[in-house]
């Protein structure tokens, strides 16, 4: 019985290693472990053993058992480890394919430029608020110091319409008048974005629609010093650190006294070329303390508060910081264009 | 304003480059926007003036002469020419001579093209040089004759010395009328550079007869002549202007005509005072009278009179004219009239040196459309203290390059003398406004460089008498401004508010809109943004039919810059497409939407309504093309659809969708978006024959619009924590045959309400129509997730749900299930 057992685990081992695949490797289960598999037979005949050696040979049975299930076991384990080996040297993808593309969609280069302007002034504590494209006259010029006739319209073509007194406003300013109304008589700082149209000839350096911002902020204590300094931190956070920042003393109707703000060119570093006129300066946007009459047509006594005003135009900044050579690209969406500030 | 270097110089000392000098009167509010150099190509060392010696006939070319000229070395030279202005004997010319070598513009071609003067034989003559036409200095394009230099010209001197300029063009913001002379540049020059200025005194001459009988002035409405001052010069001869006249007024930008009308423009340009020169003989008496008589009134309506440019010119009763005892003979401040213009034969000249109301000027002269310099003036503001200076000095010139002979005096009728404007600046005023703290002394000083006279009282505030020419400082902010931009813009420190924080008023329409814009960008759309000013037929291509829109719904620009940009918008749909299809030549994908107002009339309102819109466009494939998305579908109705629907879920608004008859659309093809009972926009793939309007080369196009201020008013962006369920989900599948015009949104709302909380989601995933299932059939899958926040799922309590859920459908749409 002993030596039976010998030889059927030799025979079971060399045949188990023969076994290459999972049908010989059920085959040879059911050879040796199924219910008519050979040890199952032997195992069947212990009874038949005289009494005294059943013990040692149910012993060595078990054990012969136990010993074939965990060839078994590994052997299973080993073929299927086999298995994923070929497979995997057969899986390589073609990895110099390009990747599946994505479809992002993108903001227009105005937007982002309006949206960067937002997070500057936002820093400083403006709100932001809205009035109307479509003005009337009296808001967008008379309100802020512009008197019919009165030479300074000549810095504002204007688009009229054939509503008597209603025009396409030319500037975001008119909007002071709004903020000042809704704000008083609180102190208030809020910036006020906006389209603007102008009645010019549409060129490479001219549109007849465009963005502006106006920023304005009113206060008992706001002085030009306070206007200079806000547009140096917005010089040097839209342009960069190390960006100067020069006044110029200017003229609108509706601030005294009056500064169109510079920074220095960036494609020249200040020393002169095509791009600033061989001035070494970029105009950028004007400002100014805010008219004692506006603040009056506003609600504010202008004995008691002050003011700054300042506008500028995201298009110009965004030509200046992109190098666009060409207006008319902001509004003619062409995808070619507007996917370049994805 | 064109300001001629050496001009200038004669009025101030200038010790600076003309960079630097344009950088502090840039940096002073006068922004020098150009500096043009004259005569930076005349070599010091090969460009000349030059004197004739001689000249003789050519011997081989009857058209030819041999010039000798002296240029100040030790022996002349001699050249050829075929200048017509040197004749054969002529002797003493002052010419600009040019030595081989010296770099000039070739005379005889017609594009600017440079040349170096080499030796050369003409003809058979050596040509040691070249005596110079205009053009070929780069002066003007005159080429038939040679310059002849003024007869004091230097011999020897290099050209540039001599006649080299630097001209800077100043852009002056209307506040600076003052400036629009030379003597007013002058002045600001002296104020920054600390010099002073020099005017030249009149000479006075008093020879003729007084003027006093010899014309009569009447100003008829003073409110707008507040001065009309005048004087009278006989005898005149009139001729072309010496060159050096011709020269400062070409290179101020004006056109010599003659002596007298030169000297008009010249004393303008000197003093900002504009003149006009009146031919005398022809300045007609009032009936009865005898004295011929100038009168200034305002104009009858529909009265008419030519201008000097020879248009006949209709007046209204708000336009001053002036006139004599005839009737008008000038446009006041603007244009004199042709029967009393300057000719040749005019001998005595009655000049008129006035002041006007600036905005009645203004308004006329743009009525009139007639754009003069001095209407230009004095639309802007002229000093009326300057009437007299302008005319003494006028006078003088007369008398020197017309041989005119003055009337002794002036006839001055100022009706409008104005009392010296006096302003108080607050001691604290300065530090108030620029937050900088100057001495009193030190703003003084400033102020009194500008010609203010200050007194400081004892209350410490500044008493300001303002200069009559200053017409712009009035208040004293207007001083604050003159002192801050002298002490210099730069010198203000960098603050930043000091103040107490004010209230915060967060714009919800703004961060939603921006939102909205987030959305979509995430969705794989780019924004556009197109004009508001369109053009109705754009419009008409909008339906099949391509109707036109009725203009009196829209509102119109009276002066569009073309027809194409004509209206205000009422709709973004049109721009959308037209963009779309723009695009699509180059692209073969294009999904893009815009955010803009709308304006439509609002009767009895200050204001049009100006609505937010949105527009969403969609064409072309669904996918970016690749070897991984060849032949990848066009998108259509549902893309868009998912596109909205994403963004209402976004923004947490219940919008609901009804099939849509829409003339852009596809019949079939669109959907009102509701949202409150109320329609707030439409949407579906556009009607193939408005794709063909807009030449959308595309399959199909996609095509959104909805009232963005009614959608995100009902928006709701205030999330809540939901708990997350750790319990197993149940998935099952329920295929529910229906009739054809069962809706399947109807059905997924049934669904939803029969399953109560425990069923978490449902997806149609699969709507099939097939023979197996009858005609007019048709079948619908969903897959339905069953989660319970705190027990697992049994199948039987699944089956329960599903039971309720079948049995309703039954009810509700006879749905059946699939077998």
């Amino acid at each position: 019985m002993l030596e039976k057992l010998t030889q059927l685990v030799n025979q079971a081992r060399s045949e188990l290693t023969a076994a290459q695949t999972s049908e010989q490797l059920e085959g040879w289960r059911l050879a040796y472990l199924g219910k008519k598999g050979a040890l199952t037979l032997l195992l069947r005949n212990l009874g038949s053993l005289p009494a005294d050696q059943r013990p040692e040979a149910g012993r060595v049975a078990n054990e012969v058992k136990m010993t074939l299930e965990s060839l078994y076991t590994a052997r299973v384990e080993e073929l299927r480890q086999g298995v994923l080996e070929t497979e995997l040297t057969r899986g390589a993808l073609d990895v110099h394919l390009p990747g599946r593309p994505q479809q992002l969609g993108n903001l227009h280069i105005s937007t982002q430029t309006l949206r960067e302007i937002y997070a500057i002034f936002g820093r400083l504590g403006f709100d932001i608020l809205r009035s109307p494209e479509v003005e009337d006259d009296y808001t967008n010029f008379q309100l802020l110091n512009i008197p019919q006739h009165h030479p300074a319209r000549d810095m504002w073509s204007t688009f009229y319409t054939d509503l008597p007194g209603v025009i396409l406003r030319t500037h975001t300013s008119p909007g002071q008048i709004y903020a000042m109304r809704k704000y008083y008589p609180q102190p208030f700082r809020v910036i006020l974005p906006g389209k603007c149209y102008r009645y010019e000839q549409v060129s490479s350096r001219s549109e007849q629609m465009f963005y502006q911002v106006e920023a304005i902020a009113v206060g008992e204590n706001i002085t030009m010093s306070d206007l200079k300094g806000v547009l140096t931190y917005f010089a040097r956070s839209m342009f960069g650190a190390d960006r100067k920042v020069r006044l110029r003393p200017s003229y609108f109707p509706f601030t005294e006294p009056s500064a169109e703000v510079d920074i220095e060119c960036f494609l020249c570093q200040g020393q002169g070329c095509p791009m600033c006129k061989h001035s070494g300066w970029l105009e950028i946007l004007g400002s100014g303390m805010i008219h004692p009459q506006v603040l009056r047509n506003g609600g504010y006594d202008p004995d008691r508060y002050t003011g700054f005003a300042l506008g500028m135009g995201p298009e110009r900044i965004a030509i200046l910081k992109h190098g666009i050579t060409d207006i008319r690209y902001f509004f003619n969406n062409d995808m070619r264009f507007l996917q370049q500030f994805a | 304003m064109l300001v001629p270097l050496s001009w200038l110089k004669g009025y101030v000392d200038i010790d600076l480059s003309p960079k630097e000098l344009a950088n502090v009167l840039t940096l002073g509010g006068l922004e020098v926007e150009n500096i043009r150099t004259i005569g930076q190509d005349w070599a010091p060392d090969k460009v000349f003036v030059g004197q004739v010696v001689q000249v003789r006939q050519h011997p081989q070319a009857d058209r030819l002469v041999l010039v000798t000229v002296d240029y100040g070395q030790a022996e002349p030279l001699e050249v050829v020419t075929g200048a017509p202005n040197l004749h054969v004997g002529d002797c003493g010319q002052k010419v600009v001579f040019a030595i081989i070598g010296a770099r000039l513009i070739d005379g005889h071609a017609e594009e600017l093209r440079y040349q170096v003067l080499k030796k050369s034989k003409i003809r058979g003559v050596e040509s040691a040089g070249m005596v110079c036409s205009e053009k070929e200095l780069g002066i003007s394009d005159e080429h038939s004759g040679i310059v002849i230099l003024p007869e004091d010209a230097p011999v020897g001197s290099p050209l540039v010395d001599y006649w080299g300029d630097t001209i800077l063009d100043i852009k002056l913001e209307p506040n600076m009328a003052r400036c629009l002379s030379i003597i007013g540049v002058a002045r600001e020059v002296a104020a920054l550079t600390g010099k002073r200025i020099k005017v030249p005194a009149a000479r006075n001459i008093t020879v003729g007869e007084p003027i006093g009988g010899q014309i009569r002035v009447e100003i008829a409405d003073p409110d707008l002549c507040p001065r009309y001052s005048a004087a009278l010069i006989k005898g005149v001869k009139i001729k072309p202007s010496p060159q050096w006249l011709q020269r400062r007024l070409t290179l101020a930008g004006m056109r010599p005509i003659n002596n007298i009308v030169d000297i008009t423009n010249y004393v303008m340009l000197e003093f900002g005072q504009p003149l006009h020169a009146f031919d005398y003989k022809l300045v007609r008496a009032l009936p009865g009278e005898s004295t011929p008589a100038i009168i200034v009134r305002r104009a009858h309506d529909q009265e008419t009179m030519s201008t000097l440019d020879g248009n006949q010119r209709v007046f209204n009763s708000e336009m001053l004219l002036i006139t004599d005892g005839g009737g008008p003979v000038g446009v006041a401040g603007v244009m004199g009239g042709l029967e009393s213009e300057i000719t040749e034969s005019t001998s005595a000249i009655l000049l008129e040196a006035a002041n006007f109301n600036y905005i009645n000027i203004r308004r006329t002269s743009t009525v009139l459309k007639i754009p003069s310099e001095a209407a230009y003036r004095f639309g802007r503001g002229v000093d009326p203290e300057l009437t007299l200076a302008a005319l003494r000095r006028s006078v003088d010139l007369m008398n020197e390059l017309a041989e005119g002979i003055p009337a002794s005096g002036c006839i001055d009728v100022y009706p409008g003398k104005q009392v010296p404007t006096i302003i108080d600046l607050p001691a604290h005023e300065i530090k108030r406004l620029l937050g900088i703290d100057l001495e009193p002394a030190y703003i003084v000083r400033l102020l009194e460089s500008l010609d203010f006279k200050c007194t400081i009282m004892a209350n410490g505030a500044i008493r300001t008498v303002v200069p009559s020419y200053r017409l712009d400082v009035s208040i004293p902010a207007d001083l604050v401004e003159e002192v801050a931009r002298l002490h210099g813009l730069d010198k203000l420190r960098d603050t930043l508010i000091d103040e107490e924080m004010p209230g915060q008023q967060p714009n919800r329409d703004i961060e939603l809109e921006e939102r909205v814009r987030d959305i979509l960008v995430g969705c794989g759309l780019s924004e556009i943004i197109t004009y508001s000013m369109t053009n109705l037929a754009s419009v008409a291509c909008l339906t099949p039919e391509r109707t036109m829109p009725s203009a009196e719904q829209y509102i119109k620009l009276t002066n569009p810059l073309s027809s194409e940009h004509e209206y205000l918008r009422q709709t973004l749909m049109n721009t959308t497409l037209e963009t779309m299809a723009s695009n699509l030549r180059f692209v073969d994908r294009v999904a893009v939407f815009e955010i803009a107002n709308v304006y439509l009339p609002a009767i009895g309102q200050r204001l049009p309504y100006q609505p937010r819109r949105l527009s969403i466009g969609l064409a072309g494939a669904r996918d970016i093309r690749s070897w991984l998305t060849n032949d990848s579908p066009i998108m259509d109705f549902y893309d868009l659809k998912g596109v909205l629907e994403t963004l209402c879920r976004r923004l947490g608004v219940p919008t609901q969708f009804e099939p849509e008859a829409h003339p852009s659309f596809y019949p079939g093809r669109a959907v009102r978006i509701n949202l409150g009972g109320a329609s707030i926009g439409v949407l579906g793939e556009v009607h193939p024959q408005v794709c063909q309007a807009f030449n959308i080369e595309a399959p199909r196009a996609c095509l959104l619009e909805l009232d963005l201020d009614a959608l995100l008013a009902q928006a709701n962006t205030d999330v809540l924590f939901t708990g997350i369920s750790r319990m197993p989900k149940l998935s099952e599948d329920l295929a529910l045959v229906v009739a054809d015009e069962v809706r399947s949104d109807d059905v997924a709302r049934t669904i939803h309400e029969a399953g109560g909380s425990l069923l978490v989601d449902v997806v149609l995933f699969d709507v099939y129509r097939g023979k197996q299932l009858g005609e007019g059939r048709k079948s619908l899958a969903f897959n339905l997730t069953f989660q319970s926040p705190d027990r697992t799922l049994t199948t039987e309590q699944t089956a329960q749900i599903r039971a309720r859920i079948i049995r309703q459908v039954a009810q509700k749409y006879q749905a059946e299930l699939r077998s």
